[in-house]
C-alpha cells in the first residue's frame, strides 16, 4: 500500500502541474521530480519500472489507501459503476472500442487470411496491455480470441475478473493478471500472436523498452497494435486542457503532455526494434456526438500496427526503404 | 428543452405529434438527463432478491408468433451470429405443415414486398409458396359516400404488388426452417413466462448482470439480450416500464372466408371506405376471399349472429350500394374529374366493382377488437421490442405484420454488425439505433393510418368533399402513388 501513497503523492503532483500555468516550467519541474521518484522506486520489489504513470492515473480511483476490509466492496462497486458505467468517466474509452476492436480484427484477418464466421478472431492469442477494467478485452474475446489482460493495478484487475464472472463464454476466453509487461516477458516468449497496447504508451517512461519487450513475448509475424496521443500543440489543448479541465471527459491529471509520443518517433523506435509498420491512422473524438471517427490527420490521437519481422533486427539504427506506408489501411 | 418537449408530446393523444416525438432520435450527450430518469424507472421496477441460477443465453425472443419466429430464424441464419445461444419460448405448441388445414384459415395477412425477401432470405418462402400463397397486382381503395376511387398497381400487371398469405401458413413455414437450425436455435413450446427481472443499468456488485426469466413450469433462465415479441399486451414491456400510447377504436374486425359466385382472375384486393368503417377483400385464390371488414362493436355481434345468407347479402351490399352518396358530391367530384382529365389525361382509372359473393366458408366468421398502440421507447437496457409489441395498427392499410418483419430486419443487421464488433448484445447504444430507424420509419406511417380512419370515418359533407377531391388528385397524380406504394413496401 506503500506504492500506492507514493503514487498517489505523485498523481497529485501532477494535478498541481497541469493546473501551472506556465507549462514550460511544469515540465523542467516534474522532469526533475520523476527522476527522483524513478530512482526511489527502483529498489522496489515487484512493481513495474515502466507503469508509475500508469498507476498515478489509477490511484485516484483508490479512494483509500491502507484501507479496512468492509470498505473494499464499496470500493469495488464505485470501481466496477466508473470502469463499466458506459456514460461515465470512461465513456470515451467504451465509445473508442468502435474503432479499435474492427482495427484489431481486421488487421488479423487481413494478415492472416480470416474467415467471417461467428468467431473470427477465434485461435488468436493476444496480450492487452494495461488492460484496465477489462474494456478492450470483452470485445476482443466475444470475438473467439484467447485474451491475456495485464495491468498493474490490482484493483482494475479485480474489477475486470468480476465483471466477466458473470459470463460463461468470457470466463473461458479471459485471463487477468496483476503485473507489469515485463514481469510475464521471461516466461511468455514468442507466444503471442497479437500484443495490444491501447492509451498505454503515453503513460510509459522508457518507450523502446517496452517495445523490446512486446517484441520478445510477439511470436514472428504476429501484429503489435498502439493507439496514443502525439505530442502537439494541438494535441496538449484538445487531450489536456480541453478533455480533462473544461469537459472533464477525463479525470484530472490522467496524462502528460511530456509523455506522448509522435507517430514518427514511435515509428522509429519500432523499426530499429525488429518491427515493420503496416499502417498508422489519425482518430478523433466528438464530444457531442460521444463518438470517434478516422481522420486523416495524426495530430491528436492516433492508431498504429506493426508486424513483428521474421529476421532479428540489427544492432545498428537503421530505417526501412519504404518511407511511405500506407496511410489508409482498408 | 428536449425533456420538456418530450413530456408534452406523450401526453397529448393527436396522431401528428406522434410523429414528432419519434422522429427526435435519442442523442447520446443530450440526453443525459433524460437518461437518469430512465435508470430510475427501470429501478424502480426491479425486486430486491438476490442473484439466481440459471442457464445464461444470449439471446432469448418471447414469444413465437410471425414475427417472433422470423425473429429466431433471421437471428438463427445470420452468420455473424453463429455460436451465440438464442432461445425461443413460445406459450403455444408447435405449428407444423401438417396441422394446416384444407380449409382457408380466417386470419390473413397481407405481405409486402420487403416482407416477402425477408422470409425468402431465411428459406421460408419456398415453404409458403409450396403451401398457399395467393399474389396480388392490383388494389382499388374507394369511397362509399363518392365516386372517388384510387388504384395501385406497378405500371404492366405483370408484377406483383404483394401477397396474401394466412397467418398460420406463415407461422408453419417458419418453424419449418427453424427445425433445420436446431443447433444454433432452441425452441421450447408450452412455456408461458410467469416473471421478468431486468438488471440495473449499469453493473452492481452482488447482481446477476442478465435478465432474469422465469417459466409456469419453475424454471429460471438468463439472458443477455431479451427480445419481446408477445404481441399488443406485451408483459416483456410491461414490466420493463416501457410507457405506452394506445387507445381503443370503438371498432371491432369481422373476419370470414368468402366464397366467389363465379371464378375469376382473382388478382385484386378491394377496400371500401364506409362510414362505419373499412370493408375490404383480398384474394386467396379464384375462387375464394377473405374478408376483413371493421366496424362498431355492435354492428359487429349482429353480423356475427347473421345467418350465412343474410351475411352474405350485407357483405355484398356494403360493396356495391350507394346509399350514402349526396348530389352535391357527386356533382363536384365529376367536375373535377374532368378538370383533372383535361391536366392529366391518364390520371383517371375506371371504378371496377369487386366479383360478388355467394356464401361463406363453414364457421369462418370470428371477430376481434381493434386499437392502436405505440411504445414509447423500443428498447431498454438488455431489452427490445418488436411487432404488435411495440406498435399496433388498424388493419386498413395491411401494414400490422409488415411493420413488424420490418422490425426483424432492422434489429438483425444491428445486432449482427454489434456482434462482429465484439459487443455485449444486451448494451444499448446500436439498440439506440435500431429504435431511431425503426421509429423514423413507422411513426409516420401508423399517423398516416390513424389520421386516414379518422378521416373516412364521418359523413360530413365538408370531410367527404376534402377526401373526395383529394383522392381524386392522389390518383392522377403517379409519381405520388409511386412513392406511396414504395413507401407501403420497405
Amino acid at each position: 500500500m506503500e506504492a500506492v501513497r507514493v503514487f498517489r503523492t505523485r498523481g497529485m503532483l501532477a494535478q498541481l502541474c497541469h493546473n501551472a500555468r506556465c507549462f514550460r516550467l511544469l515540465s523542467t519541474l516534474t522532469a526533475g521530480n520523476k527522476r527522483q521518484k524513478l530512482q526511489d522506486s527502483m529498489t522496489r520489489p515487484r512493481v513495474g519500472f515502466f507503469y508509475k504513470t500508469v498507476m498515478i492515473c489509477k490511484a485516484h480511483l483508490n479512494t483509500a489507501s491502507s484501507t479496512l476490509d468492509s470498505s473494499e466492496i464499496k470500493k469495488f462497486q464505485a470501481l466496477a459503476n466508473k470502469w463499466w458505467d458506459q456514460h461515465g468517466e470512461f465513456a470515451a474509452l467504451h465509445s473508442m472500442n468502435d474503432l479499435r476492436v474492427p482495427f484489431v480484427r481486421d488487421n488479423l484477418l487481413n494478415l492472416n487470411g480470416g474467415r467471417k464466421s461467428g468467431f473470427p478472431l477465434s485461435g488468436y492469442k493476444i496480450l492487452d496491455v494495461g488492460c484496465g477494467g477489462g474494456v478492450l478485452s470483452e470485445p476482443l474475446a466475444r470475438l473467439g480470441a484467447c485474451i491475456t489482460g495485464i495491468d498493474p493495478v490490482e484493483d482494475s484487475i479485480k474489477t475486470a475478473q468480476l465483471h466477466q464472472s458473470f459470463d460463461p463464454f468470457l470466463d473461458k476466453h479471459i485471463h487477468y493478471k496483476a503485473c507489469a509487461l515485463e514481469d510475464i516477458t521471461e516466461e511468455a516468449m514468442e507466444t503471442f500472436d497479437g500484443v495490444v497496447a491501447s492509451e498505454v504508451v503515453e503513460h510509459v517512461s522508457n518507450v523502446e523498452s517496452f517495445i523490446k519487450c512486446c517484441h520478445k513475448i510477439l511470436k514472428p509475424e504476429a501484429s503489435l497494435f498502439i493507439t496514443t496521443i502525439n505530442k502537439t500543440k494541438l494535441s496538449y489543448v484538445f487531450g489536456i486542457l480541453v478533455a480533462e479541465n473544461m469537459l472533464k471527459l477525463l479525470p484530472k491529471g490522467t496524462h502528460e503532455w511530456e509523455k506522448f509520443i509522435s507517430p514518427v518517433e514511435l515509428e522509429r523506435i519500432m523499426e530499429s526494434n525488429g518491427f515493420s509498420v503496416k499502417s498508422i491512422k489519425g482518430m478523433l473524438y466528438n464530444p457531442i456526438s460521444g463518438l470517434w471517427s478516422w481522420i486523416d490527420s495524426t495530430a491528436i490521437n492516433y492508431a498504429i500496427h506493426a508486424v513483428k519481422e521474421k529476421v532479428p533486427p540489427e544492432p545498428d539504427y537503421c530505417r526501412s526503404e519504404d518511407k511511405d506506408q500506407p496511410e489508409d489501411r482498408t | 428543452m428536449v425533456i420538456c418537449s418530450r413530456a408534452i408530446v406523450m401526453s397529448f393523444i393527436p396522431s401528428g405529434l406522434l410523429v414528432v416525438r419519434g422522429l427526435w432520435g435519442r442523442p447520446s450527450m443530450l440526453s443525459l438527463p433524460w437518461a437518469v430518469k430512465r435508470r430510475l424507472v427501470c429501478l424502480a421496477s426491479h425486486s430486491v432478491e438476490g442473484q439466481v441460477e440459471g442457464e445464461v443465453y444470449d439471446v432469448i425472443i418471447s414469444g413465437g408468433g410471425m414475427v417472433g419466429t422470423a425473429m429466431a430464424c433471421s437471428l438463427g441464419f445470420d452468420p455473424n451470429l453463429e455460436g451465440k445461444k438464442i432461445l425461443l419460448l413460445e406459450a403455444g405448441g408447435k405449428k407444423t405443415f401438417d396441422s394446416v388445414h384444407q380449409d382457408y384459415g380466417t386470419r390473413v395477412s397481407s405481405i409486402n414486398l420487403g416482407s416477402a425477401t425477408l422470409l425468402s432470405a431465411v428459406g421460408a418462402w419456398d415453404h409458403i409458396l409450396n403451401m398457399r400463397c395467393k399474389p396480388f397486382k392490383r388494389m382499388q381503395v374507394w369511397d362509399a359516400c363518392s365516386d372517388a376511387l384510387i388504384t395501385f398497381d406497378k405500371g404492366n400487371l405483370e408484377d406483383e404488388m404483394g401477397y396474401v398469405v394466412e397467418n398460420d401458413v406463415i407461422v408453419a413455414a417458419l418453424t419449418k426452417q427453424l427445425d433445420s437450425l436446431k443447433g444454433q436455435v432452441q425452441v421450447r413450446y408450452r412455456s408461458r413466462v410467469v416473471k421478468y427481472t431486468w438488471p440495473p443499468p449499469y453493473h452492481v456488485a452482488e447482481r446477476s448482470p442478465w435478465v432474469q426469466v422465469e417459466l409456469a413450469n419453475g424454471q429460471q433462465l438468463q439472458t443477455k439480450l431479451l427480445i419481446g415479441a408477445d404481441g399488443p399486451n406485451s408483459m416483456v414491456r410491461r414490466t420493463a416500464g416501457i410507457r405506452t400510447i394506445q387507445w381503443n377504436y370503438d371498432q371491432s374486425a369481422v373476419v370470414a372466408v368468402l366464397h366467389l359466385s363465379e371464378p375469376t382472375e382473382n388478382n385484386v384486393a378491394w377496400q371500401r371506405f364506409l362510414p362505419s368503417g373499412p370493408i375490404a377483400m383480398l384474394p386467396l385464390s379464384d375462387s375464394a376471399s377473405s374478408l376483413v371488414w371493421s366496424t362498431s362493436h355492435q354492428h359487429a355481434e349482429d353480423l356475427l349472429s347473421l345467418d350465412e345468407e343474410t351475411f352474405t347479402d350485407a357483405v355484398n351490399s356494403a360493396f356495391w350500394s350507394n346509399e350514402y352518396h349526396s348530389d352535391l358530391i357527386d356533382t363536384a367530384g365529376s367536375v373535377f374529374r374532368s378538370a383533372l382529365s383535361l391536366l392529366i389525361p391518364y390520371g383517371s382509372s375506371p371504378r371496377q366493382l369487386p366479383p360478388s359473393v355467394a356464401g361463406i366458408g363453414p364457421q369462418s366468421r370470428a371477430t376481434f377488437p381493434l386499437g392502436v398502440g405505440h411504445a414509447s421507447e423500443y428498447i431498454c437496457h438488455r431489452g427490445a421490442l418488436i411487432g404488435d409489441a411495440a406498435h399496433r395498427v388498424h388493419p386498413l392499410a395491411g401494414q400490422g405484420v409488415n411493420l413488424g418483419f420490418g422490425d426483424v430486419v432492422c434489429l438483425t443487421q444491428h445486432l449482427s454488425k454489434a456482434a462482429f464488433d465484439g459487443k455485449d448484445l444486451g448494451s444499448t447504444p446500436h439498440l439506440l439505433e435500431y429504435e431511431t430507424d425503426r421509429q423514423r420509419h413507422n411513426l409516420p406511417m401508423m399517423a398516416a393510418i390513424d389520421a386516414m380512419k379518422r378521416l373516412y370515418s364521418t359523413k360530413m359533407a365538408p370531410f367527404v368533399l376534402l377526401r373526395t377531391l383529394g383522392l381524386q388528385a392522389t390518383n392522377a397524380i403517379s409519381p405520388l402513388k409511386d412513392q406511396i406504394v414504395a413507401f407501403a413496401s420497405k
